[in-house]
């Protein structure tokens, strides 16, 4: 048997299939784009599976439209977490529009969790906003935020002002990296709020597209004093999380095979289900 | 709706355009979050009704009882007490909230960081659309919270006939005192808009129709912890919503009859959700029709609602009054003691709540509470941390939300209520 963990966040969707033993066979990723479930369509249709789980903030979407059983991005990742780090107490996830600290009891369930309103604020879309606002690359953002020398306060957290707030510091002469340092260390003081919130010590997993910056777990380190661990591909975490629920997790026996392809997507398709499924690709990124 | 209705709110001065406009989404929402529902007891047409009619022909037997001389009362709190309103021949019912309308409005009078409940019903006034509060001759505002108290000096301006009633924050002699003074006052104010006087026989016979209504939800209240849960909480909640709105002797004949019909699903173990689904106290503001967010995303996500230890629920209707008292004097002692017990948030300090909120736990075999605050509600929200922090203690789940009337949080809420159903599993 196969289990497949489709993560539908708001940037990016990410695809993991397991076998088994859970032994990664291969992962897929996509930007999720203005059409979520046809990019969605097109990730699966290139793997084979049994039974697949959806998470993130397009689950419930993808549930209606493949009669596909769901989980919360919240056990998901706590789930992925615990494949890198079997004995992990806490995990951070922050991800394109939500960010969760989620304390687990020794055998991995979920015991409390934190997730921040409504809004951006503090999420990877802010932090995104502000690199463009900035005029940095996206992945040069936390490099280039490490190399400041002094963090330049910013006060406000509303995407929208503190947009306002870089602009101004731009137009003071401010220098970049360190106006880009500020912006980061408001992220971490939200994100060290949330932690605290749910756990007081001990090592954090930090998942979720943002920890792929460095300036980030750079900093959380600092402000918590607390051992953080990245895994290879943290993005991948929640889709990975799924999959293993998908196949392992018995609150999840509910999982049923996907039972009908929306006809939009399907008429889109051109890889008709029908016919042999194209070769699975297996992700070309080492880790998982 | 019929051309006797449309006149008839016409006469009230309604917005006819937005009252459409309302009665449009409240059908809609009605449809999609109660009729969807599976297994429904048969009982609830009843209240499907009440619900189809809460503007129409609930209003037009309002207005019925004023022409034969009855006098109308609103209230937005359930420290009014309904037993010295019926003494006096008039007939008490809630006023509307629970949805935003008229915000724009809204925020001329009250800061945009007022709770959703004040704004909500300064939204009615402002928007012209609630029958009840333009049917009234009497609406009973109440000094409870900071937001409440002040708002009521903005909206007496909006309104020609407030009666504004003290509430005492602390539970002692002089807190019981002033009750008992309020209360007293409260008794002439109705008299002299009634010219009816309360007398012990009318007001024996008021606790006796008030406690019946109240002992028919404690009912179904009680049916409520059953496994597999025979009435979902989206309905017993509505039946705890329409208590306010209702005639009370037919409100206590139909919730009655819903309860000898779920106590045959009982006996059959007949629910409608599957046994050993995750049961789920909900904790905090009250939710005023059509205020249904929460359960609806509850109920949705995998778990059953059995019990809302809230002003609409339990924390509002959980005592009786006494009725052995003989002259006016000792029953109003009686009214005092029972409503005396309501734990509010605007106590201080207000530690029966705690005890309540674990006892319905346990009555209620729930795995789990969700504690329900609107946003900028002080006293609820400042609960809320010592709420969660007992319950953790007990190693009861609690999941603390702050949400308001708009739709703009759906997502999220739905996100946080799931992952906390799933650690309930």
């Amino acid at each position: 048997m196969r289990f497949a963990g489709i993560d539908i966040g708001s940037r990016t969707i990410e695809l993991v299939v397991v076998d088994d033993a859970g032994e990664i066979v291969c992962s897929l990723q996509t930007d999720t784009g203005f059409d979520p479930i046809t990019a969605a369509q097109k990730l699966i249709a290139e793997v084979h599976y049994d039974r697949i789980l959806a998470t993130g903030y397009g689950r419930n979407l993808f549930e209606i439209s493949f009669e596909a059983p769901t989980v919360t991005e919240i056990k998901a990742h706590a789930r992925g977490a615990r494949v890198f780090f079997p004995d992990a107490l806490t995990v951070l996830d922050i991800g394109g529009q939500d960010s969760k600290a989620i304390a687990l009891f020794a055998n991995g369930r979920v015991k409390k969790f934190e997730m921040n309103d409504r809004c951006a604020a503090g999420t990877g879309k802010f932090l995104e906003i502000m690199a463009r606002t900035l005029g940095f690359e996206i992945d040069d953002f936390g490099r280039e935020a490490l190399l400041a020398q002094k963090d330049l306060n910013i006060s406000s957290m509303c995407t929208v002002f503190a947009e306002s707030e870089v602009t101004s510091l731009i137009a003071k002469g401010q220098s970049r990296r360190e106006i880009a340092r500020g912006l980061h260390t408001s992220v971490i003081r939200r994100a060290a709020g949330m932690i605290n919130r749910v756990s007081s010590a001990g090592a954090i997993v930090f998942t979720g597209g943002v920890a792929k910056n460095p300036c980030m777990s750079a900093l959380l380190r600092q402000k918590l004093g607390r051992e953080i661990l990245v895994p290879d591909d943290p993005q991948l975490v929640g889709a990975l999380g799924a999959a293993l629920l998908a196949g392992q997790d018995p609150s999840t026996a509910q999982t049923r095979p996907i039972k009908k392809m929306p006809p939009a997507a399907k008429e889109a398709n051109e890889n008709d289900p029908g016919q042999a499924a194209p070769a699975e690709r297996t992700s070309d990124r080492p880790g998982i | 709706m019929s051309e006797d209705y449309r006149s008839m709110w016409q006469l009230l001065g309604l917005d006819l355009e937005a009252h459409d406009a309302l009665l449009n989404v409240l059908g809609k929402a009605y449809q999609d979050i109660f009729l969807a529902q599976k297994e429904r007891p048969r009982g609830m047409e009843y209240f499907d009704f009440v619900m189809s009619e809460v503007h129409g022909l609930r209003i037009r037997e309002l207005l019925d009882e004023k022409a034969a001389g009855r006098k109308i009362i609103g209230s937005y709190c359930v420290f009014v007490p309904e037993e010295i309103v019926l003494a006096a021949n008039a007939t008490l019912v809630g006023l509307c909230s629970g949805a935003d309308f008229a915000m724009e409005e809204v925020e001329k009078c009250l800061p945009r960081n007022t709770c959703a409940l004040i704004k909500s019903s300064f939204g009615f006034k402002l928007g012209k659309v609630c029958p009840y509060l333009e049917s009234a001759d009497m609406i009973v505002g109440e000094n409870t919270c900071d937001g409440k108290k002040k708002a009521y000096e903005s909206l007496k301006d909006l309104v020609q006939n407030l009666y504004v009633m003290d509430l005492p924050q602390v539970k002692s002699d002089q807190g019981r005192a002033l009750l008992k003074a309020e209360y007293q006052r409260f008794q002439a104010a109705l008299e002299d808009l009634t010219g009816v006087a309360v007398t012990a026989a009318s007001l024996k016979a008021a606790i006796r129709t008030v406690n019946a209504k109240r002992a028919a939800i404690h009912r179904l209240s009680s049916l409520r912890k059953a496994d597999p849960a025979p009435i979902s909480g989206l309905d017993a909640l509505l039946a705890n919503q329409v208590f306010f709105y209702d005639a009370p002797l037919r409100f206590t004949k139909s919730v009655n009859a819903i309860c000898d019909e779920l106590e045959k699903r009982i006996a059959e173990k007949a629910g409608v959700f599957p046994e050993k689904t995750p049961r789920i106290l909900v904790s905090g503001c009250p939710q005023a029709v059509p205020n249904w967010k929460l359960p609806f995303i509850v109920e949705t996500s995998g778990a059953v609602i059995v019990g809302e230890e809230s002003c609409v629920g339990e924390r509002g209707t959980r005592n009786l009054t006494d009725d052995r008292g003989e002259t006016v004097e000792e029953m109003l002692e009686a009214i005092v003691d029972r409503y005396y017990q309501v734990d509010c948030a605007i106590f201080t300090p207000n530690p029966q709540r705690l005890e309540h909120i674990q006892e319905m736990v346990a009555a209620y075999q729930a795995d789990g509470v969700i504690h329900y605050g609107l946003q900028f509600c002080q006293p609820y929200l400042m609960e809320a941390i010592p709420v969660e922090k007992t319950l953790e203690q007990a190693g009861i789940p609690c999941l603390r939300l702050e949400t308001d009337y708009s739709m703009e949080d759906v997502g999220q809420l739905k996100t946080r209520i799931e992952a906390f159903i799933e650690q309930l599993h």
